[in-house]
């Protein structure tokens, strides 16, 4: 059992993009803040921060959550990763990243950190999804420039190349 | 929007969780998957002096299928109960309900038991606990009690749960032969808590129709089969009883409305 006290900081550790990062909060701290104001990871966005709008959305040991309803605490010990660790270096842009480039699928850019998190996890389970299927995903996300379409354009396109990639090899 | 000042105990066992209860009772609050919980943190309409996270009591995550229900323990995910290879066989009217539970990323970490627990009357596995006549087990340190669901819900937000016990499992019936069910609701988007929400179950010898959305908890309601203008009769009687009020999102008419005309197409569907 582990007891931390209110209002004292206490270490925490986690992977951070296939890193390890220690950083220090008080219990109260949502994981949300925890990444932005210690970890620096600042395209994590905080919205409506009570689990509604989705841009916070980062995976936690895989699978995407909202790190707004999560206690930084809680995360101890896993695996976190934001939209900074989608691409190999911060110079490249993953295939996902890439086709919203392509497809305008993003305007403003507040909700797309989160849409792209939960996107690359979205794939991994349901490499070949139906146009339903991805607006099902979506509605997890609010996005107030783009209308989805585009957005539900460039999930489409990157598992249809992914899928013309694999028939190749 | 920032949760005020609480203790964190981070429980690794059910022993543990039910040791912190006895010793803070109501002043204390317990987090498995937070999805209900940390926005009422969040907006500080819950304000615990103690957060007890059993999130990975390692006792409590698994769920399975025991003594013909399906059990499924405090800290079970809703995704890891969803991706059961064969639940829509073992309990086809939670397979046919998960979709419209929150989105994916919340049930990614909120709990089966967590919802019980917070017992919204618009959530939907509260209305399938209901209309399947499933059980809740409740543990304190000293005794552990099996409660049937209509008996846990007592209201808005509020179940039969003391402040010294935990809701360790609920048990959900698993499908008898013959059975058919279905699970309908109406939300302003998907994956928003409903407006109405309805589930049937169709045997041989019966219709059980639950409501959620309208009443301060999950009614349900058993009639012999019937058809035509007794089961209009009967939908518009129980949709009258629900009590329904106006809000921002719907009007009561629009609710009873839901009831009956839904009501009869779900269970027309399954009795034609």
């Amino acid at each position: 059992m582990k007891r931390l006290a209110q209002g004292a900081i206490h270490r925490v550790e986690l992977t951070l993009n296939g890193v390890g990062r220690v950083g220090h909060c008080e219990p109260r701290m949502l994981l949300s803040d925890f990444l932005r104001q210690e970890l620096g990871t600042t395209g994590v966005h905080v919205g409506c921060e009570h689990g509604v709008c989705g841009a916070c959305t980062v995976r936690v040991n895989g699978s995407a959550q909202r790190s707004c309803l999560t206690l930084a605490v809680s995360a101890e010990g896993m695996s976190v990763q934001t939209v900074e660790g989608l691409a190999g270096s911060a110079d490249e842009l993953s295939d996902l990243q890439q086709a919203f480039r392509r497809h305008h699928a993003l305007q403003c850019g507040f909700c797309t950190p989160g849409i792209l998190l939960s996107a690359t996890e979205f794939l991994e389970r349901v490499p070949e999804p139906t146009e339903l299927e991805v607006r099902e995903m979506l509605s997890g996300h609010l996005c107030r420039c783009t209308g989805y379409t585009p957005i539900v354009a460039a999930i489409l396109a990157v598992a249809a190349e992914r899928r013309e990639r694999k028939d190749r090899a | 929007m920032k949760p005020a000042a609480f203790d964190y105990i981070r429980a690794d066992s059910a022993d543990e969780a039910v040791e912190v209860l006895a010793e803070h009772g109501d002043d204390a609050r317990i987090l498995a998957g937070g999805q209900s919980l940390t926005p009422m943190l969040n907006m500080r309409v819950a304000q615990p002096r103690v957060v007890v996270d059993i999130s990975r009591a390692a006792d409590l995550v698994a769920s399975k299928t025991d003594a013909g229900a399906l059990v499924v323990r405090a800290a079970a995910t809703q995704a890891a109960v969803e991706r059961r290879p064969r639940l829509g066989d073992e309990v086809p009217l939670l397979a046919q309900a998960f979709p419209h539970l929150g989105h994916f990323q919340t049930r990614n970490r909120g709990t089966v038991c967590g919802s019980i627990a917070h017992a919204d009357p618009s959530a939907e596995l509260p209305l399938c606990l209901a209309v399947l006549g499933g059980e809740v087990v409740l543990r304190s340190r000293s005794r552990r009690r099996t409660l049937r669901a209509d008996a846990f819900f007592q209201g808005l937000l509020s179940t039969a749960r003391q402040s010294n016990e935990i809701v360790e499992e609920v048990r959900f019936p698993l499908a008898r032969g013959g059975e058919r069910h279905r699970f309908a609701e109406i939300a302003m988007r998907h994956g928003d808590l409903a407006i109405v929400a309805l589930a049937v179950i169709v045997s041989a010898a019966e219709i059980r129709l639950g409501v959620g959305g309208v009443a301060d908890r999950p009614q349900v309601r058993r009639w012999p089969r019937l058809a035509g203008t007794e089961l209009d009769a009967e939908l518009n009687r129980f949709a009258w009883e629900l009590g329904a009020r106006d809000d921002q999102h719907a009007s009561a008419a629009y609710r009873r409305h839901l009831v009956r005309r839904l009501g009869r197409k779900l269970i027309e569907e399954l009795q034609g």
